[in-house]
């Protein structure tokens, strides 16, 4: 009787105060990317990664705390560093303590800021950013917080690791760069010209070519370019559209070399490429579907294509984030004080279910773990992306990629 | 000099692709005075229809239907909406348009998702034709070209050879004396805006596979069509020919050069600065040619305004 | 837009209490919204709204006003913007003493300053050719957002801090409260001046032109100059609303200047009614809380935006205020009670008839969307199972029986519209 009174009450609060931080079983966790418009698709993917990971890594186990759960609540930033703002506030507002977002780097500077001006006008609300893959390596140099923690290898350090295993190839003589004009597409050049420089100085750059972002309608004229330079191989940073009409100009003027990409799978990408894309293109990432490296991992994956299976692990690096969070919450003993859990994230060693092992740079906040360069193929590709039985396969790792690079990063602590 | 010849072919392929669009939308802009807005929005659902197709009955049933369904659903938009809107002027039909190409966006995200689609060449054309020094020509432009040239003397013949081609001319100029010799204007305009949305259509099945097929490719080809259609002068379809060839050309060969604008900066007798990161032009001194060609139309639209207000080929003002 | 119709009457010179009392009720509702909604997020989207009715009342001295169409109206609010956030830092690092709510009076300044320049060739000619030209300098000069990195910062764009600047009376403006009635103060000054401008000889003249330019020109005045009059102080207000911007946000990125938010400018005024002065502040209040509110609560609220255009111009091109507009006559006639049983009898039935129909809508996406397995979800604060066919049946059948139950009253409405708007109230 007593009970159901209670509950009644608690409804109409419910129903009356936004706050929600009130019944705070929940641990919430604002979800901030685009969930409407045309870059949807990739939101969309995230936001069942992460819910999937809360449920099955955290929740299922338990939760946090000896009975916290974890929720996701999505915002959609319709990719608008604005909308971006304007959602942080009312996830703010709804008591939320962390942030996660990853795509685009621009919002990820937008949101870097503002978050460091609340928790500077607000030290008692105080707010926690998790980018899952955000790479702009500015995020943890020059713009670096300690409200902020990057899961994903920055776009240096993908290079670095990129350059590494290029360098080992003998046949390798000429070196197109092309990306898209912007931070991201020019960081990505930068690391590729000084890291080709120091390790393999008789590789020549014979084209270092940023094109406008997300407007080049026909890609032909650069792939000619390129051929006409008669380079072995091809960087680019492009993602999206811009890397389907980059990478389909290329194949279709006769370039025969490998194609090295940030971001060429998933998101119909692999599906577009198919057979055309088998041999040419390769990856740089943190993430290790195929081959799996465990039972556990394979399991994960057999259980999430399950449930979605439209839906691809695109973003693995998400499941590291959702279990380093309950790590650190643990470690804090408290979900609200974020200055404590920052802290516990600093230095954190976790063995990520991917393989790896991940150690969060105190310096920096910059997570330290293997970089993988895959191959676009269909063979071992165990784990198919867009159900089109091609994959990227890991081919070589790089060991705890750039653990012992340098950065600008001079972090003010509370 | 072997590059200059493929760019020759590679300008040529997106200029006439560009005219497949512009042709449609110069005879319903000069017709009906609409800017249509959903141009391109038409040009994407022929794309995601093709695609759909070809699913069941492969790449050559798809182009044989997809621009019939396309021109079907463009001519109810007429019948049914923009008709209705027409009495209250011209700017409410510009907005129905711009409303018009959200809702197809969002329809095309509601059926069939957000991600890029798998709509590839037939394999039937997936091979190079030939090769100028190293670079492939792939058969598949070359069918477009041929598609697209078709297209443009089909047009031509309609327009200047048949009865169906006079009333339209007619109609263009003197709707209302057209409309007094007894023909039915209304069902012109339909038929207009049926065709031109039509050939859209057509241009997104025959651009699909190898432009992309996603929901962004409206809003990346929208505004291009207009400047085509205002540079080459309203109402001319061989207006709209030259500026669609030009546009080619000209974005081809700018993204296939590798002019600096540090020369120009140089030939004023400028220094560069030892310090980049302190000059204020230190944009200008890294700009490329490339960096910048996509903007370039519409540079070329705001000079020909200023200049010559009715276009390139245009007899009256825009 | 020759069909729009705006009060051209003059009326004697002084100020009425008529006339002040719409601005004083304005004023006083600014004061009193920060304490019925106290959440910082309600401020922030309330903040977002007075930027974008200055914005869109901007756009409408061109559209409604002057029946300029442009497509490129946010560069002119994307570079005041910019130019207050390089201020912004430059009292930052020089400790300039300049008080944060001066601020978007520079970015007006920069607006116009752009303004005169290009309407300089802009407004020669009005129509397509003046509509494509803005669209090409608005192409151009988003494409120069990302191409100098040294002015607009690229892709992230450039921040600033507010709260540097000289403390305003002790204020510093930490809080979005704090912003909210700078920015308040702003919006009623802006759009007084608007108002007022719209009053002017200059403004009337824009009017005319709008609407007959040869007679213009016959009367003597030169239809180019008035353009280009109404052209520059559009440009002014545009770059106000971005200086409050910078304020409000903190950050200027290439959006603000991109060709979308053009776009979006467009729709929201007319979705308000480019006829009336006050039809885009409808527009904005309305077009904000459908961005930010409904997209909380359905990834299709763009779907549902881009229908409500459609319908809007296809059935009310007066927008919104001319929704609200069309009842003023039978107000005066004293005939509004007449509309209310009928009102009643079409409006409840065919408001339930689209909410089943989105309700279907959502089922339906849902279904396509969800994970294996999972079938519960919640419409409209009700729990329902898409695997049965129950709520399938229950919206198609809710809306097929509504909207018959509105084709078979729309007569009586329709009868009773002109009955109300007969002189004699229909009785004779």
């Amino acid at each position: 009787m007593r009970k159901t009174v209670k509950l009644g009450l608690g409804a109409a609060l419910a129903l009356t105060v936004s706050a929600s931080s009130l019944f705070a079983e929940n641990i919430k966790i604002a979800f901030i990317e685009p969930l409407s418009g045309f870059m949807a698709g990739t939101g969309t993917s995230g936001l069942h990664q992460y819910e999937f990971a809360a449920e099955t890594l955290v929740n299922a186990n338990g939760g946090v705390l000896g009975g916290d759960m974890f929720e996701i609540v999505a915002f959609d930033n319709k990719l608008s560093g604005k909308e971006s703002l304007v959602q942080l506030q009312v996830a703010i507002d709804q008591g939320i303590r962390f942030v996660a977002q990853g795509n685009s780097s621009g919002i990820a500077h937008a949101l870097i800021d503002a978050i460091n001006k609340h928790n500077k006008r607000n030290p008692d609300d105080l707010v926690m950013f998790l980018n899952y893959s955000a790479v702009d390596p500015a995020l943890t140099n020059d713009k670096c917080s300690f409200w902020h923690f990057r899961f994903d290898a920055n776009a240096d350090f993908k290079m670095d690791a990129l350059t590494d295993v290029m360098a080992e190839n003998e046949d390798l003589k000429k070196v197109y760069i092309i990306g898209q004009d912007y931070s991201f597409g020019k960081a990505v050049a930068a690391a590729a010209v000084s890291d080709l420089g120091n390790k393999r100085p008789d590789i020549e750059v014979v084209g270092n070519e940023l094109h406008p972002i997300i407007k080049v309608k026909d890609f032909t004229p650069y792939a000619r370019k390129i051929i006409a330079s008669e380079a072995d191989a091809v960087i680019t940073g492009n993602w999206g559209a811009d890397m389907v009409g980059l990478g389909k100009a290329i194949l279709d003027s006769g370039f025969e070399g490998p194609i090295y990409t940030y971001y060429a799978a998933a998101d119909g990408i692999t599906a577009t490429f198919g057979e055309a894309g088998k041999g040419s293109l390769y990856l740089v990432g943190t993430d290790q579907l195929n081959p799996p490296v465990s039972d556990r991992a394979a399991d994960y994956i057999t259980a999430y294509k399950t449930k979605y299976p439209d839906g691809d692990i695109n973003q693995a690096r998400i499941v590291n984030v959702v279990e380093m969070l309950a790590k650190a919450i643990n470690e804090a003993g408290s979900a609200t004080d974020i200055v404590a859990i920052a802290n516990a994230f600093e230095g954190m060693e976790h063995d990520s279910i991917w393989g790896s092992k991940i150690v969060m740079r105190a310096k920096d906040h910059q997570a330290i773990q293997d970089i993988h360069i895959s191959e676009h193929t269909d063979e071992g590709a165990v784990f198919d992306y867009d159900n089109s039985g091609y994959a990227p396969v890991v081919k070589s790792t790089v060991k705890m990629a750039g653990a012992d690079s340098a950065t600008t990063c001079d972090m003010k602590r509370p | 000099m072997e590059l200059i010849l493929v760019n020759l072919i590679d300008g040529l392929v997106y200029g006439l692709l560009l005219f497949m669009l512009s042709a449609g939308l110069t005879l319903i802009f000069s017709m009906m005075g609409v800017l249509n807005f959903a141009h391109a929005s038409f040009y994407m659902l022929g794309a995601y229809f093709a695609y759909q197709i070809s699913t069941y009955m492969g790449f050559w049933m798809g182009l044989l239907i997809a621009p019939v369904v396309v021109g079907i659903a463009g001519a109810g938009v007429e019948r049914y909406g923009l008709r209705r809107v027409h009495q209250y002027g011209h700017v409410p039909e510009l907005i129905f348009t711009f409303g018009l190409a959200l809702l197809i966006e969002e329809f095309v995200q509601f059926i069939w998702g957000n991600s890029q689609l798998p709509y590839n060449e037939p394999a039937i054309l997936d091979f190079a034709l030939f090769s100028i020094g190293s670079n492939d020509i792939a058969a598949y432009k070359v069918f477009m070209i041929f598609v697209s040239i078709g297209i443009f003397l089909a047009l031509l013949y309609v327009l200047t050879r048949t009865r169906v081609g006079m009333v339209i001319q007619a109609a263009l100029s003197y709707p209302r004396t057209v409309e007094n010799l007894g023909h039915n204007v209304p069902l012109v305009f339909m038929g207009v805006f049926g065709v031109g949305t039509g050939l859209a259509g057509l241009a997104g099945v025959i651009a699909g596979p190898q432009l992309g097929t996603f929901p962004g490719m409206a809003i990346l080809l929208g505004s291009i069509v207009f400047v085509t259609i205002v540079i080459g002068g309203l109402g001319s379809l061989w207006g709209a020919l030259v500026a669609s060839l030009l546009i080619g050309w000209m974005t081809t060969f700018a993204a296939s050069s590798s002019f600096q604008f540090a020369d120009i900066l140089l030939a004023l007798g400028m220094e560069k600065p030892a310090e980049m990161s302190e000059s204020a032009l230190r944009d200008l001194w890294t700009l490329t040619l490339p960096q910048i060609g996509p903007i370039l139309p519409y540079m070329l639209m705001v000079l020909v305004l200023v200049v010559r207000p009715y276009g390139l080929f245009g007899k009256r003002d825009a | 837009m020759s069909d729009t119709t705006q009060k051209t009457a003059v009326r004697p010179t002084g100020v009425t209490m008529s006339m002040a009392l719409p601005w004083l009720i304005a004023g006083a509702f600014l004061l009193v919204m920060p304490y019925v909604f106290t959440s910082n997020s309600a401020i922030t989207i309330m903040n977002q709204m007075a930027i974008t009715i200055i914005f869109a009342l901007s756009y409408n001295m061109l559209l409604g006003q002057a029946g300029m169409l442009s497509f490129g109206h946010a560069v002119y609010m994307g570079v005041g913007g910019f130019m207050c956030v390089h201020i912004m830092n430059y009292v930052e690092d020089y400790s300039i003493p300049l008080p944060l709510p001066l601020l978007p009076l520079f970015g007006g300044l920069f607006g116009l300053g752009l303004a005169t320049i290009v309407g300089s060739f802009s407004t020669r000619r009005a129509g397509t050719v003046f509509a494509m030209i803005s669209l090409g300098v608005g192409e151009l000069i988003a494409a120069c957002s990302i191409i100098i990195v040294a002015f607009f910062g690229g892709e992230e764009g450039v921040s600033g801090d507010r709260t540097m600047g000289l403390p305003f009376f002790g204020n510093e403006f930490l809080q979005q409260i704090d912003v909210y009635y700078l920015i308040s103060f702003w919006v009623m000054l802006s759009a007084l001046l608007m108002f007022l401008f719209s009053r002017t000889p200059v403004g009337r003249m824009a009017n005319a032109v709008r609407d007959n330019p040869e007679r213009a020109e016959f009367l003597g005045y030169s239809a180019r100059w008035v353009r280009y009059y109404s052209f520059c102080a559009a440009g002014f207000f545009a770059g106000i609303a971005g200086g409050l911007f910078a304020i409000s946000y903190e950050i200027l990125t290439a959006e603000n200047l991109g060709l979308l938010l053009s776009g979006e400018i467009l729709l929201i005024t007319f979705l308000g009614g480019v006829g009336f002065f006050f039809g885009p502040i409808i527009g904005a209040i309305v077009f904000t809380l459908l961005q930010t509110v409904l997209s909380l609560q359905t990834e299709l609220w763009q779907l549902y935006v881009g229908a409500l255009f459609v319908a809007t111009v296809m059935f009310f091109p007066g927008g919104l205020a001319g929704v609200l507009m069309m009842h003023v006559p039978a107000i005066r006639l004293g005939n509004a009670k007449l509309l209310v049983v009928p009102y009643i009898k079409t409006l409840i039935p065919a408001t339930i008839g689209i909410l089943a129909i989105s309700g279907f809508i959502e089922i339906l996406f849902y279904s396509r969307h969800a994970p294996v397995g999972e079938t519960e979800m919640t419409v409209f604060w009700t729990d329902i199972d898409t695997a049965s066919i129950v709520p399938w049946i229950v919206t198609v059948g809710l809306a097929l029986v509504c909207f018959w139950i509105t084709k078979r009253n729309a007569p009586e409405l329709v009868e009773t519209w002109h009955r109300a708007n007969a002189i004699d109230g229909g009785k004779a």
